[in-house]
């Protein structure tokens, strides 16, 4: 099998959920996650007779902050259509989104491919639209039923939708990661793709290498709900795409799932039995129409996206490209680190850069946690820099400490008492020093004869008098200070 | 005077002054609507435990000297289009036949917040699908002023308890005509309002860019009080205005005096010659009374029903998706013939390959429908034709023929395409037997005016019917 014959053509249909108080339509509350089933729901969301939507103006704007941070058109005026088709979570019989006027249009972003040059990835657009309710096929009594869950009925959903721009799976992951991390530096969602806030579903077909023009087929993946099934799933398409176009035939377009238990995709349902949506415009809902100056005032309150915090990073802190790249990866790092370096006033933010990537990225991996989880406060960190550099502890044990602090939240000299931890305060230090120096005449003579060699004698004793709190660089240096008086 | 001939007008007076007490009034109307239920059918649900304990209240907030307004302890049927909060609602269709809604409709909060008593829910065609009241799933309602005939639709069940003396008014909702129809063929007062003008909230929806809200009494007046309570943007109903309302019933008396009447020549090509001839001896009148009479033409009229039938039932083939019997009613099993027709009309329309054909360009003659309204309206006041090309047909005549069905919308659909406001106000009878007693088959008008324009119909309306009162001609049941 020879894969340089075929070129993959990847587009990706990205929805995610909008962090709304309320919901698309309706003012039952969008937050439904771990709700009890069915408690987030009105005469609106569960699609009663007579009830109306009446459109949440937050998931609007939020969209057009996307569409803005993406680089797209931002339409002035569009409106919702109704997309019909029946499914029993979908509780009206249609679902409303928007069909020929998205709110946005036309847009891109950068990835990074493998040789590391950034790769433009065109977006065709991003609209809005609802969710449905969520099915639960389950056993009750020996009997095999399906229940639904209308809580998720009606919450936001934008649908980001792009070109066929990507060629592997990995930089279908790439563009996914890059659209999931601008998404949370917006704060308009966690886009959580295990929670089911952010669901990717690939588009792939198979060209020759060379070509420029659009295969005639292509197959839809869905039921995919991590970065890795979507890369897996990319992989297996290609595969099997591959055999298939090898024995001459052409891929039937379909849509597929991906099956993690088999690691395979299965087909769900082919063109034959494509949906015939019957979009029409929503006549309970009124056109929407913005003037340039709602926009322009929107723009104002885009956050720096992580384009422009590399860069600024990279200038700034003198940090390099592997540092910047993890440390804004998530906005909530990139502000600890900022404002760590803020609070701890030498002027070292390699420092601080090597504190958040070897011990808090580390830990937080470990415990599967985000930093906007924890109580943890930049200020601390400088805290405990301080305790190491005054050589009040030792470097170890300032690992001890920074762990309980991300545990607990607690502050470096509370954990200090509270963890029994040796320490030594930089009066004790200077009468250790003190007391090393009338203890070991000898030496201190030979020193100020310019015997400079006894200074390591002098160092291994504070050493030993410590047990080793304070490091041979401090001891040296206080040793120096005293002896130079 | 018997309770079953007061107006609202008359029944809000002795309720104001305590003459009559609101529990005997909703009593008698309640006994009435029972008694002639089996021979009428014209309600679905009687709702008498909570209208009689609502009157008590009534008398109750009264006797402590409460200011409550004209529709205090006034009987309303209501249209079982309409949600109503713990009262079955059916919307004339075996799917529903279970259904409890649990919330009101924005009209009923606004009705009930007035203190109106709602005595129970009326019979229509099956979700509003009709326009003789024969496609209800619970059986048709029949025409008090000749029970072998139809009483028009689809509120045909609150036409025909307005008729009888069973409730002194009645919520409807029209789409194509279906508050005009039922009113004008039983003789009575009925307001179809600009769209926008009263919310839709919680009335189950037939084609939601064409439904409107109105009701249905005896007199222009009693009409008049209704919109008061009921017009007004609604936060739940997007497509409501936010133009203010006004006040309906002040100024009533003002009369037509330099008033500009179009008559538009295409709504008196085929019709009923009797009938032609009522309307235009209506029109004398209000010339008599100071109108200027001129002669308009909206040349896109004949397109009306066809524009009508493709945007009304591609939005009933969406609308009626939800009703799937999974969160409420029964299933899709139970629709009935007219609403197959209707989805599987709607479904077609909006088809891929279709919907530039059928829906889009509906939509755009639509627009000049619409237009021919609005040019008319530069050189006139308010238009003045007939609500329907004959009287009341009979039972079963147009069952089997849907196209003749459909036609009898022809003079009405286009206000609704249009979205502007229509009264449609008894103006006579025709002979029906040659029984010296029989009072014959009511006649209609429609006054059509531009958008927002309720206040100015009601002056219309007001004047002619001070000089004919037509009203006063009840059934003989």
């Amino acid at each position: 099998m020879n894969l340089r014959k075929y070129e993959a053509v990847i587009g990706l249909e990205i929805h995610i959920e909008l962090k709304t108080n309320s919901k698309m339509f309706c003012q039952c509350s969008a937050e439904y996650f771990g709700a009890r089933p069915n408690s987030h729901t009105c005469p609106i969301c569960l699609g009663l007779p007579g009830a109306l939507p009446k459109a949440n103006v937050e998931s609007i704007k939020l969209v057009q902050k996307l569409g803005l941070a993406l680089n797209c058109n931002i339409q002035l005026s569009n409106k919702f259509d109704r997309k019909n088709y029946f499914y029993p979570d979908l509780a009206k019989g249609f679902q409303i989104s928007q069909y020929d006027q998205p709110l946005t249009s036309n847009g891109f972003i950068y990835i990074k491919n493998q040789v590391e040059q950034p790769k433009k990835i065109n977006i065709t657009r991003a609209h809005l639209e609802e969710d449905t309710g969520k099915l639960t096929h389950a056993t009750i009594n020996n009997r095999s039923v399906t229940l639904i869950d209308f809580n998720r009925s009606g919450v936001p959903l934008v649908e980001i939708v792009s070109e066929p721009d990507m060629h592997s799976s990995d930089e279908a992951r790439d563009y996914a990661q890059k659209l999931q991390q601008i998404v949370r530096y917006l704060g308009i969602s966690d886009a959580d793709m295990e929670k089911g806030s952010m669901r990717i579903e690939p588009n792939v077909s198979l060209r020759n290498a060379g070509d420029k023009i659009l295969p005639l087929y292509k197959i839809e993946l869905k039921n995919i709900n991590s970065f890795k099934f979507a890369q897996a799933a990319i992989e297996y398409e290609i595969e099997r795409q591959t055999i298939i176009l090898d024995s001459g035939k052409i891929p039937q377009q379909e849509t597929r799932g991906w099956n993690e238990v088999k690691k395979q995709t299965v087909s769900q349902r082919s063109k034959e039995l494509a949906h015939d949506y019957r979009y029409f415009p929503e006549p309970d809902l009124v056109p929407m129409q913005f003037d340039k100056t709602f926009i322009s005032k929107l723009k104002t309150k885009i956050p720096e996206l992580p384009a422009e915090k590399i860069k600024r990073f990279q200038k700034q802190y003198e940090l390099s490209a592997y540092d910047v790249d993890i440390i804004t990866n998530d906005v909530d790092i990139a502000n600890f680190f900022e404002q760590a370096n803020i609070a701890y006033k030498k002027n070292n933010p390699k420092k601080i850069a090597n504190w958040i990537i070897g011990e808090l990225l580390r830990r937080l991996a470990q415990s599967n946690q985000k930093i906007s989880q924890l109580d943890i406060l930049p200020a601390s960190l400088a805290e405990l820099l301080y305790l190491i550099d005054s050589g009040e502890i030792t470097n170890s044990s300032a690992k001890e400490i920074f762990n309980q602090m991300i545990k607990t939240g607690n502050t470096p000299k509370n954990l200090l008492k509270l963890m029994k931890i040796k320490s030594i305060s930089p009066d004790e230090l200077d009468l250790l020093v003190s007391k090393v120096l009338l203890a070991n005449q000898q030496a201190v003579k030979d020193y100020k004869a310019g015997k400079t060699a006894s200074i390591g004698f002098l160092i291994g004793q504070l050493h030993k008098k410590t047990q080793g709190q304070a490091s041979p660089h401090l001891a040296k240096e206080l040793i120096l200070k005293k002896l130079n008086k | 005077m018997i309770i079953h001939n007061y107006t609202i007008q008359e029944a809000s007076k002795l309720i104001a002054k305590r003459k009559i007490k609101v529990y005997e009034i909703v009593k008698a109307y309640i006994d009435k609507a029972k008694k002639l239920n089996h021979q009428f059918n014209s309600f679905l649900t009687i709702s008498e435990e909570t209208a009689l304990m609502k009157a008590k209240k009534v008398d109750q907030l009264i006797a402590d000297h409460q200011k409550l307004g004209p529709l205090a302890g006034i009987s309303l049927a209501v249209k079982d289009l309409f949600s109503t909060k713990g009262i079955r609602t059916t919307a004339g269709s075996r799917v529903l036949e279970n259904y409890v809604p649990v919330y009101d409709a924005t009209v009923i909060s606004r009705l009930n917040n007035a203190y109106t008593i709602t005595i129970g829910k009326t019979n229509l065609d099956a979700w509003g699908h009709g326009a003789s009241g024969e496609n209800s799933d619970f059986g048709l309602t029949k025409n008090p002023y000749d029970p072998s005939r139809v009483s028009g639709g689809s509120s045909s069940g609150s036409a025909v308890a307005v008729a009888t003396g069973a409730s002194l008014a009645a919520t409807g909702t029209d789409t194509g005509g279906s508050i005009r129809l039922p009113s004008t063929f039983c003789n009575l007062v009925g307001l179809k309002p600009t769209y926008g003008r009263v919310s839709r909230y919680g009335v189950i929806s037939m084609a939601s860019s064409l439904d409107t809200m109105g009701h249905i009494t005896k007199t222009v007046f009693d009409n008049a009080l209704v919109l008061n309570v009921t017009a007004g943007f609604d936060f739940f109903d997007s497509t409501t205005s936010q133009k203010p309302t006004d006040d309906y019933v002040s100024d009533i008396d003002k009369g037509v005096k330099g008033l500009k009447i179009g008559i538009p020549r295409e709504y008196f090509q085929s019709l009923n010659s009797e009938i032609k001839g009522k309307i235009l001896s209506a029109v004398k009148i209000l010339e008599k009374f100071g109108a200027k009479v001129i002669d308009v033409s909206l040349p896109h009229t004949e397109y009306g029903v066809a524009v009508y039938y493709v945007i009304q039932t591609s939005e009933v083939s969406s609308n009626l998706a939800r009703y799937d019997g999974i969160r409420f009613g029964f299933d899709r099993s139970k629709f009935g013939a007219e609403a197959k027709r209707r989805i599987i009309l709607g479904t077609f329309a909006l088809s891929a390959g279709y919907y530039d054909a059928f829906y889009l360009k509906a939509m755009k003659v639509r627009r000049l429908i619409r237009g021919d309204f609005l040019n008319a309206f530069k050189k006139i006041d308010v238009l003045i034709c007939p609500v329907s090309p004959t009287p009341a047909f009979k039972i079963g005549e147009k069952k089997n023929d849907p196209i003749s069905m459909y036609l009898s919308d022809i003079f009405t659909v286009n206000a609704n395409l249009a979205g502007i406001p229509s009264l449609a106000v008894p103006c006579g009878f025709v002979k029906n037997s040659n029984n010296g007693s029989d009072p014959g088959l009511p006649v209609g008008m429609q006054i059509i005016g531009p958008d927002f324009s309720e206040k100015m119909l009601y002056q219309v309306g007001f004047a002619y019917e001070q000089e004919t009162k037509w009203y006063l001609k009840s059934p003989k049941i």
